[in-house]
């Protein structure tokens, strides 16, 4: 289905990428991918965390440019330096959270910057009212949503057509629209209005390009499913003529990094123990972290495991079930709490949730441990610096010294920084948010020694990676999460990329009833 | 970027940079290039202004200057505190001028007892630190929001118990006396106070854990959360040390000018801290700035309005002046800070 040449005076409408690739530095995002989106289809764009599926959607809506390779809409080469650009050329994005501006109607926010006014720059009522009105029976939407609505009483689904609308009905009307993961903040029912409304858009000849983690939804709603795998098309399937098995193994299939040199340590006793612990993101979850053991928490972006992390580590309230360190039942009020128990937390974004930039690398590290460090209410500062200076050298962080400030070190650095300040501790239980996020390479593997060291020193290790040959390398058992809720655990032996992915997509693979699938939802008809 | 890339030896600390100006280097890292700019242009109008003028350059001059500055001092020490862990309390000059007349009212009411006159003011400026401190954590209200609520208020509570107008005049009493004009070694006994708060703050900045907790909230909040400090008792102390000093700062304008000032004498105080906070070093957005950088951005506001004093500019002129040296420090510094963060790594 993919167009790398064309016929001259026969181009295919829609949009293509023509061996686009892209590259950040020294990091290729996108490698050589050329995939077609026709008109009056849904083509479903999928691919793990990491894929290139959003640098794709970018250099396609124009936000970034490709390094080689063109966008061509009906044949034409698009030459898209901004989102604005493509906009005018008819390719527009949805974005998740639309903006609206809430106490306007419906109707101004869907001719925001192009109401049409009277003598005098006064705002003609009437007429703006006889075009939404028109606009919206053209193009079937006049059932769903009523004009004269505040922008602040929208659904998010209602929130999302008024987007839609502004991509309709303004001078350059969209030819392509582009949807990244509509539905992640959406209900159930919202979802399947949305649905509606994108099936009214397709049948009307609009190119549509749909990001998705949710196999359910791309299986009931896409013509044709492309796939994405480490920046390189992995391969185009029609719906009709595909599962969701070979979706699975199109997003998976690749090497197994050899980087992991991680042998099953002697595990001991339970350090960790959770039961039933629900907080505002976490649904009942339960699992135990042994003294010695990496255990991996994998789960799609937006699963929920971070907010377990931070709620483990004191910084988001409890509402009910017990936390035991060592057998200790622990009442987390505030990250304090947790860290006078024993656990730290190595936080998902390291520049935002640890790092302080303008301080030095010694400041950084002994942070947490300055407590142990002080004669009276002085800080040694002597004793600071050996401390510093030790796990330094021993997690090999390179700078010119540990006066450095950390806000000039890479990212591999940095992480190193926030995992010495953690060694310097001493912690029962460390918990590890994207560990490598950011990081090159040779720090990975360094980070990845590192984090085996731990557990064989006896410290209870939980590692939350989106990076699944990370997950499989590192842990000794993988437990996966969605929707906030923990769907399965997997052993060393049972773990493989198939099964995590199955599991962290087992909502959308399991075919539950789907009350709303089957009634009309009162949108689009 | 200042990564190293060989890979790692054990000695990572000792081995570069290669260090051929060794000592040199080593003073200039410890007083920091803002300090060092600081400084030269303090020494800079000292000898323009003392070219115009010898005089200027006198030891009775000096001195002038030095208990000039000590009130503005006193309260830019503090608000470099505050500056320091994030927040900004810009109605420290109202406290100040609360201060005065209470530290007046009740000396003369309780039958001139200094010490009594003293304590309530000390007190009350707890008290309201603490009170600015509950709104801006508790009330979440944005710390300029809140103080700037507290700078209309605490002014008017003093007009409103002082009927608008001096209240008591207090240099019948030896302890006023001393607080305003008396000498020690020499040196008047006010700039030895503001010595002597700048240096403790100093040490509780640069050597106690609970300075380096204040740079950490200031620095990056989230991050020190996570942590395990306990912002809100931090942010709290800061306000709460913010208003007894602006208090101390009220008896002593009491002291100097001999009665309770409800306005007089504090209006306006509490732009200069803030100015020479910034002028210091201190970012406005938290975790930066030190002591000797504010005092020296003290000194420097306090010579240039004395030179311009002596040379017959009138006040709305070392306004301007003021303004426009603000504005170059902070440009300079952003320009300085705007480097740093180019050369990131990707």
């Amino acid at each position: 289905m993919t167009t790398p040449t064309v016929p001259p005076g026969t181009p295919p409408p829609g949009l293509s990428a023509e061996a686009v690739s892209k590259r950040f530095g020294t990091v290729t995002a996108l490698h050589d991918v050329s995939v077609h989106f026709p008109p009056g289809q849904v083509t479903a764009l999928m691919g793990e965390n990491g894929a290139g599926k959003s640098t794709l959607l970018r250099i396609l809506t124009g936000d970034h440019q490709p390094t080689v390779g063109r966008v061509l809409l009906n044949g034409t080469p698009l030459n898209l330096s901004s989102p604005i650009d493509a906009r005018r050329a008819g390719v527009r994005i949805i974005p998740q959270e639309p903006e609206i501006i809430p106490h306007v109607s419906v109707a101004e926010n869907i001719y925001l910057g192009a109401l049409p006014r009277r003598a005098g720059r006064r705002l003609d009522r009437a007429e703006l009212r006889r075009r939404v009105t028109a606009d919206l029976a053209r193009l079937g939407f006049d059932t769903v949503i009523d004009p004269d609505l505040l922008g602040s009483e929208l659904t998010a689904a209602q929130r999302q057509l008024v987007e839609i609308l502004r991509a309709l009905t303004g001078a350059h009307a969209a030819q392509v629209i582009a949807f990244d993961e509509p539905t992640s903040s959406l209900s159930e029912r919202e979802a399947e209005a949305l649905f509606s409304l994108i099936a009214a858009l397709r049948d009307q000849g609009v190119a549509i390009i749909y990001v998705s983690h949710r196999m359910k939804e791309i299986f009931r709603l896409a013509d044709r499913i492309a796939v994405l795998r480490d920046g390189a098309l992995a391969g185009v399937r029609p719906t009709s003529a595909t599962s969701e098995g070979e979706i699975v193994r199109l997003m998976v299939g690749r090497d197994l990094s050899t980087m992991f040199e991680r042998q099953q340590a002697a595990t001991g006793d339970v350090v960790l123990s959770v039961e039933n612990l629900t907080t505002d993101d976490v649904d009942d979850v339960s699992l135990e972290v042994r003294s010695g053991e990496v255990v991996a928490l994998a789960g799609l972006i937006g699963a929920g495991r971070s907010e377990l992390a931070l709620a483990l580590a004191g910084d988001s309230p409890v509402r009910s079930g017990t936390i035991r360190v060592n057998g200790r039942e622990v009442r987390l009020r505030s990250p304090r709490d947790a860290i006078r128990a024993g656990v730290g937390l190595a936080p998902e974004e390291r520049k935002a949730q640890a790092l302080f930039l303008h301080r030095t690398i010694r400041d950084n590290i002994t942070l947490v441990s300055l407590g142990r460090l002080r004669h009276g209410r002085f800080v040694s500062k002597a004793k600071e610096k050996a401390l510093a200076q030790d796990f330094a050298d021993r997690l090999r962080v390179r700078a010119p010294s540990i006066e450095a400030q950390v806000g000039t070190l890479s990212g591999g650095n940095q992480q190193k920084t926030v995992l010495a300040r953690w060694l310097a501790r001493r912690p029962e239980l460390l918990i590890l948010d994207e560990p490598t996020r950011g990081v090159d390479i040779g720090a990975k593997v360094e980070i990845y020694h590192i984090i085996a060291a731990l557990a064989r020193d006896g410290v209870a290790v939980l590692v939350i990676s989106s990076e699944l040959p990370e997950v499989l390398g590192l842990s000794d058992r993988v437990i996966v999460m969605q929707n906030g809720r923990v769907t399965g655990e997997l052993s060393r032996d049972q773990a493989s990329e198939e099964a995590i992915l199955a599991l962290a997509m087992a909502d959308d693979l399991t075919d539950t009833p789907h009350p709303a699938s089957d009634e009309p939802t009162g949108v689009a008809s | 970027m200042t990564t190293q890339t060989s890979p790692a030896s054990g000695s990572v600390g000792t081995q570069l940079p290669p260090r051929r100006a060794g000592r040199i280097r080593v003073v200039l890292d410890t007083i920091g290039a803002q300090n060092l700019s600081l400084g030269a242009a303090l020494a800079l109008m000292l000898l323009l202004f003392g070219y115009l003028d010898p005089d200027y350059l006198s030891w009775d001059n000096l001195q002038v200057i030095a208990e000039a500055v000590t009130i503005v001092g006193l309260l830019a020490v503090v608000e470099t505190v505050v500056i320091i862990c994030g927040g900004l309390d810009i109605s420290v000059g109202s406290q100040v001028g609360l201060a005065s007349v209470v530290s007046a009212m009740v000396f003369t009411s309780a039958g001139a007892n200094p010490l009594a006159g003293m304590a309530a003011a000390l007190a009350l400026g707890a008290l309201i630190g603490l009170l600015n401190g509950a709104v801006i954590i508790y009330g979440r209200v944005n710390a300029v929001i809140a103080t700037l609520a507290g700078l209309a208020a605490y002014k008017g509570v003093a007009q409103l118990i002082s009927d608008g107008r001096a209240q008591g005049y207090v240099l019948t009493d030896s302890v006023f006396i001393f607080l305003g004009r008396g000498k020690i070694a020499g040196l008047p006994f006010m700039v030895w106070l503001l010595i002597l708060v700048a240096a403790a703050v100093h040490v509780l900045l640069k050597y106690t854990d609970i300075g380096r907790n204040l740079y950490a909230i200031g620095g990056n909040a989230t991050a020190a959360r996570l942590a395990g400090i306990n912002l809100n008792k931090y942010l709290i102390a800061a306000y709460a040390l913010s208003g007894v000093v602006a208090a101390l700062a009220g008896i002593l304008l009491t002291a100097r000018t001999g009665s309770g000032q409800p306005v007089s004498g504090s209006e306006g105080l509490e732009l200069q801290a803030i100015t020479a906070a910034a002028l210091g070093g201190c970012a406005l957005n938290g975790g930066k700035g030190t002591i000797p950088g504010t005092l020296l951005a003290v000194a420097l506001l306090g010579a240039l309005q004395n030179g311009l004093t002596v040379q017959g500019l009138n006040t709305f002129w070392q306004n301007v002046a003021q303004g426009l040296l603000l504005v170059a420090a902070v440009v300079i510094q952003q320009r300085r800070s705007g480097r740093r963060a180019v050369g990131l790594p990707a």
